[in-house]
């Protein structure tokens, strides 16, 4: 009797979730496909076409920007913490700590702290490096815990087995555990993405609005979500918003088939 | 008979984990080209004590060390030890067969690459050298391309010991090989073990008597951090001088 009840609510709940995904999807598509013109991508974005291009091309300087610098920081960070630092030492507590905490700061505090910090203490005002750099903050948390969670998983026989071959640490490290942590670091990095593709707040207080695609890393631009943020906003092209969502849609669903093909793959293992 | 040579030599051995004495003063002589077999009830102290033979204990932050242990004469607690030399000479094998989620081939060639190995030629004649010796060559020879994982647990253990096999070690550790295998690749491990001691010092930690006084020369019993008896293994097994050794042997604890 009882396993019945829990079935039936394991299924509505599972219910519930696909179909709130299912209906944000479809009411997406229904009310933003038939909007999506070749004006809409026009390499020239005014305020009759409203061309979400020069958004597309913000969004990848934005995102390949932000995982340059984060990507780098954070895994070696991430190796940091789980490989070289004795747990006990307040500071890597710290450090530990203050990871955790940020991950689940809202994004529009990372904005406030953008705009006070690097648009207006070190004036770079409303910027692409601006954006960047609020951006690197906040996807920063994400890809340090990716990386410890992969790290700490590939578990102890095989670091002992290379230990035991008289492989030093380094080598252990590059050779044996990180081909097997890859994966979960990959998928780090993947979420961070898709962090910063959807993040408005914070970018609108850093990053901007402006309409067309920044010729310099200290011109103003837009992303897509932002262009989306601002059409809504403004209320003369609504649909228009709807059919970048669509885009915006497009880019997450591509994102995470990536993710999930490059973990498969990976983990596959062989040579 | 010769008088016997030792490979390695242990004295006044005591180990720390924490505050926890997990070892209280050991002396051993392990003697060269034999299998010196380590049994005991869990926790005794056995699998500590070969961990420390090639500091392996090293990983662990809490532990410290007191006492030597030598090989071919020289300490290798001393702190000129290079660790990763000492490795090289003391291979060992584990308990749950651990290959690295690489094909056959760059498992067995990781350890001769690590100590600098580069050579194409070299390394395929280390591979097919140490598969042979670890008696899986015939069966795995076609599939050397083959992720290590992907094969039997028993064959996997086999992989792990011609892995050892294959930076050259003088002395091979072994700590319950067998313990997570099927009765028929155990008795293909056994087998293999016994051919190997014509080139190597062997030592094996087992919980399985039966398969210490099979394969091994020399036994030692160990029992809450002392080595109880250590001696001949045929006289242990028959006529054991301790109470203790002959209640454990005899099944009566452990």
């Amino acid at each position: 009797m009882s396993a019945k009840v829990i079935r039936g609510f394991v299924y509505l709940s599972a219910a519930i979730t696909f179909g709130m995904l299912g209906y944000v999807i479809f009411f997406i598509l229904i009310n933003g496909v038939r909007f999506l013109t070749p004006d809409l991508f026009a390499w020239n974005s005014t305020s009759e076409n409203v061309s979400m291009m020069p958004a597309i091309i913000t969004t990848l300087y934005v995102v390949g920007g932000t995982l340059l610098i984060t990507t780098p920081i954070g895994v070696f960070t991430g190796f940091y913490l789980v490989e070289y630092a004795n747990r006990k030492n307040p500071i890597v507590k710290a450090v530990s700590m203050a990871t955790d905490t940020l991950a689940a700061v809202p994004s529009i505090v990372y904005g406030l702290f953008g705009f006070l910090f690097f648009v207006t203490f070190l004036s770079f005002r409303l910027s692409l490096i601006a954006g960047i750099l609020t951006s690197v903050i906040m996807s920063l948390p994400l890809i340090i815990r990716a990386t410890e969670e992969a790290l700490v998983s590939t578990g102890r026989p095989i670091r002992e087995a290379s230990y035991a071959l008289g492989a030093g640490k380094l080598r252990t490290i590059f050779t044996v555990v990180l081909p097997v942590a890859m994966p979960g670091i990959l998928s780090g990095v993947i979420l961070a993405t898709g962090r910063v593709i959807g993040e408005t707040a914070a970018l609108l207080y850093t990053l901007g609005s402006a309409s067309n695609i920044p010729g310099d890393l200290f011109s103003s631009g837009r992303t897509l979500a932002l262009h989306m943020f601002v059409l809504s906003n403004e209320g003369f092209h609504v649909d228009q918003a709807y059919a970048t969502a669509v885009v915006l849609l497009l880019f997450v669903l591509i994102l995470n088939g990536l993710s999930t093909l490059v973990s498969a793959r990976l983990s596959k293992g062989g040579k | 008979m010769s008088t016997p040579t030792y490979k390695m030599e242990v004295k006044d051995l005591k180990l720390w984990y924490g505050d926890f004495q997990a070892l209280h003063g050991l002396d051993l002589a392990i003697p060269d080209k034999k299998i010196t077999a380590f049994i005991g009830p869990s926790g005794c102290g056995k699998s500590t004590f070969i961990k420390s033979l090639n500091r392996m204990n090293d990983l662990i932050e809490t532990c410290r060390i007191e006492g030597t242990i030598e090989l071919d004469g020289k300490n290798i607690y001393d702190h000129k030890t290079d660790v990763n030399q000492l490795r090289k000479k003391v291979g060992m094998v584990f308990q749950q067969p651990n290959p690295f989620p690489k094909s056959i081939y760059d498992n067995i060639a990781y350890g001769p690459r690590t100590h600098g190995i580069k050579n194409k030629k070299e390394l395929d004649e280390i591979v097919e050298r140490s598969l042979k010796q670890a008696a899986i060559w015939d069966e795995v020879k076609d599939y050397l391309d083959r992720n290590a994982l992907s094969i039997s647990g028993g064959q996997q253990q086999r992989i792990c010991i011609a892995r050892a096999l294959a930076v050259g070690p003088e002395v091979l550790l072994m700590d319950e090989p067998t313990s997570a295998l099927d009765p028929i690749s155990t008795a293909k491990i056994e087998e293999l073990v016994s051919d190997l001691k014509s080139e190597y010092t062997i030592v094996m930690v087992t919980h399985n008597m039966q398969q210490a006084s099979r394969v091994s020369d020399e036994t030692a019993f160990f029992l809450n951090g002392h080595i109880i008896e250590h001696g001949d293994t045929r006289k242990i097994f028959t006529n054991p001088d301790q109470e203790e050794t002959e209640n454990y042997i005899s099944g009566r604890f452990g």
